[in-house]
C-alpha cells in the first residue's frame, strides 16, 4: 500500500491489540457474508435471469429449517461477538489497576487542561512513562467533550458537571494524537495535542524538571495535595471538618473511597463524583447524623479548584479495605524522584509529601499542625501555580 | 372478481369532487386549479406534493453535503470558516434526516400507494392528510428560514449542554420547525395505521397483504410511538434555551446525558423509521422482477415487527463512551447485537426469492440489488459499534458516518429511488428511459461505495467525525472520498432530469408495465380518483405469480419438456399477470 493511504494505524496501548483482534474478525465476518450474499445474488441472478432454460419446476416458498438456521446461526455468532466484545470492555472501563497513576484532565471550549498530581500541568499535550497503566480522570468546564487516543483505541466523553475516567497502559514509546471527539463548538476540530510515551527514567526527569514546557516561564509547582489544602484553609473547612474541631461536618480524614450512610437512609461511595458533589451541591446526600448546614461552593471554586481539595482529601488517610489513594502515591513517586535524582528541591513540594505521611502516622490528630505548616508554605504560592 | 358499487356519493360530494365531474379523469387531470392541488384531499395528490417538496430539500441537503466534501480535499479546508462549516455539515444532517429520509417513502409512496395497495379509495383520514402536509411545510420552512437567516451549528443531534446554553446560533427555530414537523410524520403514522385495520379490500387478509403495507405499518407504530418524545425532548432543549429552565445543564443542576437518552430513544427507532420502509419496497422489487413469491413471506412480515420492537429498545449503544454505567451498556449491546437476527433474515430471503425466478434487471430491480448489498455492508458495520470494545475506538469517527451512510442512502436512499422507478409509470401514466435509468442505478451504486468506503478506513484510523480542520496524513482518503461524491452527485442528478422530461416524452406506460400482481397494477396508469371503479375482491394469496410467463412456458414446454400442462392457458387467463398495452419484458 502507498505511504499515503494507510490500512493500519499503530497500537501503542495494552488494549489496542485486543481491540484490533476483536476488529479484524468482525471485519473478516463482515467480508465473508458480504461476499455470500454477493455471490448468492450473482449466482441466482445469472442462472435464473429471464429467458435463460434452467428448471424452474417446484419452487419452494418457504422453508422452516432454512429460516432457523439463517436466524439461530448469526445470532450465535453474534452472541460470541457480544461476550467477546463485553470481557474486553469490562477491562477497559472497570476500575484501574491498584498501581494506576493519576492524570486530571479539564476540558473547556477549545482546550484540553492536563494536570499531574504533583503539580505540572499541561496543555494539549500529555506525557506519560511507558508500561505503567495510567488512569485519566475528566471533567468539562462547560460542553461535553471526548479526550480520544486512536494509537490506545481508547475514548471517553468529557463531560460538565461529573467525572468520568479510563485508564491505559501504553506500551510504545512516541508521540501519539489526540483528538476531542464529541463535537463541542466552532473550533472543534482544533482541540487537539499529543501524548508523549517517555520511557520511566526520562518521565521522572521530565517530572523532576517540572515540565520542560512550563519550566523556565512559570514558578515550580505544588502538588495538587498542597494546592488543595492550601484552598481548605483559606475556604475555612477545617472549622466543620476538622477531626478536632465543632463537629458541625463529618471528619474527611479517610473518608476517601470509604461507604459512608447518608441522612436518607441510602449508602454511597465517598468517590470523586460523591466528594464534587457535596463541595458543590451541598444540600443533598448529606452524610447520617449531620445537619444540612454546609453552603454550596458553586461558582467559588473552579474545576481544577475541586479536583486539587479532592485530590487532598484523598491524601487524608485512606480506608483499610481500599489501598493507600492512588493520588498519594503518585504524590509520593513525585517527590522521590526529586530527592533520588537529586535535582533542586523545592519547600512546596516536600510539603505535600508530608501530609499523608504524617496522616498515617500520628492519626487525624497530627493532621491540623501539619496542614497549618503546608498550608502557610502552599499559600504563598497560590497565585503562581493556579495560573 | 366480484364487483360492488362504490357507497357514499355524499362524502364524495363533500370532499369537492362530484362523481360525474371525475368520470373519465385520472388523478392528476381531476382538477387544474392551484386551489384543486393546494386544498386536495386525494391521498395520491398529496403524495405529490410531498414529492415535491422533499425533493427541493434533498436538494439542499445535497448542496451541503456537496460543500462538505469539496471543503474536506484539504486538510485546512478550502474556502469556508470553522462556523460555515459547522452550519453545512448541520444543515445536511438535519434537512436529510428531518426533512428527506423520514417523510421519504412514507408520505410519497406510502401515501401514494397503501390506499392503492389494500383496495381503499383513499386513507382513513383525507384532511389529516392534506394538513400532515402543510404541518411539514411550515416545519420545513421555518428551519429553511433558520437556515438562511445565520444558521445552527449543533449538527442534527443537538447535544446538550452545547444546543442549550452556548450554541448562539439558530436553534430554537430550527428546534420548532423540528417540532412542527414532527407532527406531519405522526400523522401520517396515525393514518396508515387506521387505513391498514379499518379499510382492507374484502378478501384481503393481514397475510396477503404486500410486505410493503407490513414495512409501512411497522413504521408508523414507530412514528406514532416514537415521534413525541423527540418532540418533547426539543421542546424542553428550548425551554432551558430560552427561559433558562434547568433540564439539561449541570450549571443549572441538569443532566446533559438525560438528553441524549431522550434524543436516542427517539432517534435511534427513526432509523428503523427511514429503512423499514425501503426494505417493504425491496421486497416489492425482489418479487416482481423474479416474478416469484416472496421466500417466507411470514418471516419477512414479522421482521419488519420485530426490528420495530427491539429498535425501542437499543438508544444506549449510542452512548457507550458517555457516563452510562458499564452493565446498561451491556444490556444495550446484546440487544443491538440481536437486531441483526431479524435484519438478516430479510436479506437471506431476498436473496432465496430469486431462486427459480424469471429475473428481469430493470432499473428498479437494478436499484434493488444496489440496496442488498450496500445494506448489508451497512448492516454488518452496525455490528462493529455493537461491539462495545470496537466502538469505544470507532464511535464518533468517520466509521460511523460510513456506517450510517450505508444504511441511510444505501439503504434508505436507494430504497426510495428503486420505489420511485417502480411506480412512476402507475403515478405518472408515462415510462422512463431504462437505459439511462440504469445508468444512473449503476453511477450512484459506484459513486456511492467510492465515497463512503474510504471513510471506514478513515474511522479505523481515528480521523474523527465533525472536524474541519484534520491531519495531513487523511488527506488522500478525503480525496477519494470527495471524488466518489462528484460520481454518486452524478448518478443522483440524471434520474432528476429523465423523470421530469418522462413527465411530458415519455411513453405511455400502460395500466401493468411490470406485468406485476399487486392490487395497484389492476387500476389504470395514472388511478382515477378514486383509485377503483370498482370494489375489487381479494381471492388470491400475495405475490401468487404462476411460475411462467406465458412466453416462458411455452419455451420449457418446447425446448425442456418440463412446464406443467396448461400452464401457458392458466397464465394467460390470469388478470393479474396479464399486461395491458406496452409492456417491458
Amino acid at each position: 500500500m502507498p505511504k499515503n493511504l494507510p490500512l493500519i494505524t499503530e497500537q501503542a496501548s495494552t488494549l489496542a491489540a485486543q481491540s484490533d483482534a476483536l476488529f479484524f474478525t468482525l471485519l473478516a465476518l463482515t467480508i465473508i457474508f458480504t461476499a455470500l450474499v454477493g455471490c448468492m445474488v450473482g449466482f441466482l441472478g445469472v442462472r435464473y435471469r429471464r429467458g435463460n432454460r434452467v428448471d424452474r419446476s417446484r419452487p419452494a416458498h418457504h422453508s422452516t429449517v432454512l429460516e432457523l438456521s439463517w436466524s439461530i446461526g448469526p445470532m450465535f455468532l453474534g452472541l460470541a461477538m457480544f461476550v467477546w466484545a463485553a470481557k474486553l470492555f469490562a477491562t477497559m472501563f472497570g476500575p484501574a489497576p491498584k498501581d494506576a497513576m493519576d492524570i486530571f484532565v479539564v476540558g473547556k471550549q477549545w482546550m484540553w487542561h492536563i494536570q499531574h498530581p504533583n503539580g505540572i500541568r499541561e496543555n494539549n499535550e500529555l506525557h506519560i512513562p511507558v508500561g505503567r497503566p495510567v488512569k485519566l480522570t475528566m471533567i468539562s468546564q462547560d460542553v461535553i467533550h471526548d479526550f480520544s487516543v486512536p494509537a490506545f483505541r481508547m475514548k471517553r466523553d468529557v463531560i460538565p458537571g461529573t467525572y468520568s475516567s479510563f485508564w491505559f497502559t501504553a506500551t510504545k514509546t512516541g508521540k501519539y494524537h489526540f483528538y476531542c471527539a464529541q463535537y463541542c463548538g466552532t473550533n472543534h476540530s482544533e482541540m487537539d495535542g499529543y501524548v508523549y510515551v517517555m520511557e520511566p527514567t526520562e518521565f521522572q526527569q521530565w517530572l523532576a524538571s517540572g515540565g520542560q514546557r512550563i519550566q523556565d516561564t512559570q514558578p515550580l509547582a505544588k502538588t495538587m495535595a498542597a494546592q488543595g489544602q492550601a484552598l481548605y484553609e483559606q475556604q475555612g473547612c477545617g472549622n466543620c471538618h476538622d477531626p478536632d474541631g465543632m463537629n458541625r461536618g463529618p471528619s474527611l480524614n479517610g473518608i476517601y473511597g470509604r461507604t459512608v450512610q447518608l441522612r436518607d437512609g441510602r449508602t454511597t461511595i465517598a468517590d470523586d463524583i460523591y466528594l464534587r458533589k457535596s463541595i458543590l451541591d451541598s444540600s443533598e446526600d448529606i452524610v447520617s447524623t449531620y445537619q444540612q448546614i454546609m453552603p454550596s461552593y458553586k461558582g467559588q471554586l473552579n474545576e481544577e479548584q475541586v479536583l486539587a481539595l479532592i485530590t487532598y482529601i484523598k491524601s487524608l488517610g485512606a480506608p483499610t479495605a481500599a489501598p493507600p489513594g492512588s493520588f498519594a502515591s503518585g504524590a509520593t513517586t513525585g517527590s522521590g524522584a526529586t530527592t533520588g535524582s537529586g535535582r533542586r528541591t523545592r519547600s512546596g513540594r516536600r510539603g505535600t509529601a508530608a501530609p499523608p505521611t504524617a496522616t498515617t502516622a500520628a492519626g487525624g490528630g497530627g493532621t491540623v499542625s501539619t496542614n497549618t505548616g503546608a498550608g502557610a508554605a502552599a499559600a504563598s504560592g497560590q497565585t503562581g501555580a493556579s495560573r | 372478481m366480484s364487483v360492488t358499487t362504490v357507497p357514499g356519493q355524499s362524502g364524495e360530494a363533500a370532499r369537492g369532487y362530484s362523481a360525474d365531474e371525475g368520470a373519465g379523469q385520472n388523478y392528476l387531470t381531476n382538477g387544474k386549479t392551484i386551489a384543486s392541488w393546494l386544498l386536495t384531499q386525494d391521498h395520491k395528490r398529496i403524495a405529490m406534493l410531498y414529492l415535491v417538496s422533499i425533493s427541493m430539500f434533498f436538494a439542499l441537503g445535497g448542496f451541503a453535503a456537496s460543500m462538505i466534501r469539496l471543503e474536506l480535499t484539504s486538510p485546512r479546508g478550502q474556502f469556508l470558516t470553522h462556523e460555515s462549516y459547522n452550519k453545512m455539515f448541520s444543515t445536511h444532517g438535519i434537512v436529510m434526516v428531518f426533512l428527506f429520509l423520514v417523510p421519504s417513502i412514507p408520505a410519497t409512496l406510502g401515501n401514494f400507494l397503501v390506499p392503492l395497495m389494500i383496495g381503499a379509495k383513499d386513507l382513513a383520514f383525507p384532511r389529516l392528510n392534506l394538513l400532515s402536509w402543510y404541518l411539514y411545510m411550515i416545519g420545513g420552512t421555518l428551519i429553511l428560514v433558520a437556515l438562511i437567516s445565520g444558521g445552527i451549528d449543533t449538527g442534527w443531534t443537538f447535544y446538550t449542554p452545547y444546543s442549550s446554553l452556548y450554541s448562539n446560533t439558530n436553534v430554537s427555530l430550527t428546534i420548532v420547525g423540528v417540532f412542527i414537523a414532527g407532527f406531519s410524520s405522526i400523522a401520517t403514522g396515525l393514518n396508515f395505521i387506521v387505513t391498514v385495520h379499518k379499510m382492507r379490500a374484502p378478501g384481503l387478509t393481514w397475510f396477503r397483504l404486500p410486505l410493503f403495507i407490513w414495512a409501512m405499518y411497522a413504521t408508523s407504530v414507530i412514528i406514532v410511538l416514537g415521534t413525541p418524545v423527540v418532540a418533547i425532548t426539543l421542546a424542553l432543549v428550548a425551554a432551558e434555551r430560552i427561559m433558562g429552565v434547568g433540564i439539561f445543564s449541570p450549571e443549572l443542576g441538569g443532566d446533559p446525558i438525560l438528553f441524549q437518552h431522550m434524543f436516542w430513544f427517539y432517534s435511534h427507532p427513526a432509523v428503523y423509521i427511514m429503512i423499514l420502509p425501503s426494505m417493504g419496497v425491496m421486497s416489492e422489487i425482489i418479487a416482481t422482477f423474479s416474478r416469484k413469491r416472496i421466500f417466507g413471506y411470514s418471516f419477512v412480515a414479522f421482521s419488519s415487527i420485530a426490528i420495530a420492537v427491539l429498535g425501542f429498545l437499543v438508544w444506549g449503544h449510542h452512548m457507550f463512551v458517555t457516563s452510562q454505567s458499564m452493565y446498561s451498556s451491556m444490556v444495550f449491546s446484546i440487544i443491538s447485537f440481536l437486531v441483526a437476527i431479524p435484519s438478516a433474515i430479510k436479506v437471506f430471503n431476498w436473496s432465496a426469492t430469486m431462486y427459480k425466478g424469471s429475473i428481469s434487471f430493470t432499473a428498479p430491480m437494478l436499484y434493488g440489488i444496489g440496496f442488498l448489498g450496500l445494506f448489508t455492508i451497512g448492516g454488518l458495520t452496525g455490528l462493529f459499534l455493537a461491539a462495545m470494545a470496537v466502538d469505544v475506538h470507532l464511535t464518533a469517527t468517520y466509521f460511523v458516518v460510513a456506517h450510517f451512510h450505508y444504511v441511510m442512502v444505501g439503504g434508505a436512499l436507494l430504497g426510495y429511488l428503486g420505489g420511485l422507478h417502480m411506480w412512476w409509470p402507475k403515478m405518472t401514466g408515462r415510462l422512463y428511459p431504462d437505459g439511462w435509468a440504469k445508468l444512473a442505478a449503476g453511477l450512484t451504486f459506484v459513486g456511492f461505495n467510492l465515497t463512503f468506503l474510504p471513510q471506514f478506513i478513515l474511522g479505523y484510523l481515528g480521523m474523527p467525525r465533525r472536524y474541519h480542520f484534520y491531519p495531513a496524513e487523511f488527506q488522500s482518503y478525503n480525496i477519494l472520498s470527495s471524488a466518489g461524491a462528484s460520481v454518486l452527485a452524478l448518478g443522483l442528478l440524471i434520474p432528476g432530469i429523465y423523470l421530469l422530461w418522462s413527465l411530458k416524452y415519455g411513453e405511455r406506460a400502460g395500466n401493468n408495465p411490470w406485468r406485476a400482481i399487486g392490487l395497484e397494477w389492476m387500476t389504470t396508469s395514472p388511478p382515477p380518483t378514486f383509485n377503483f371503479d370498482e370494489q375489487p375482491v381479494v381471492t388470491w394469496e400475495a405475490y401468487e405469480y404462476t411460475e411462467y410467463t406465458p412466453e416462458e412456458a411455452q419455451l420449457d414446454r418446447e425446448t425442456l419438456g418440463i412446464a406443467p400442462e396448461g400452464a401457458r392457458e392458466q397464465a394467460e387467463r390470469d388478470p393479474r399477470t396479464r399486461g395491458e398495452s406496452t409492456t417491458i419484458d
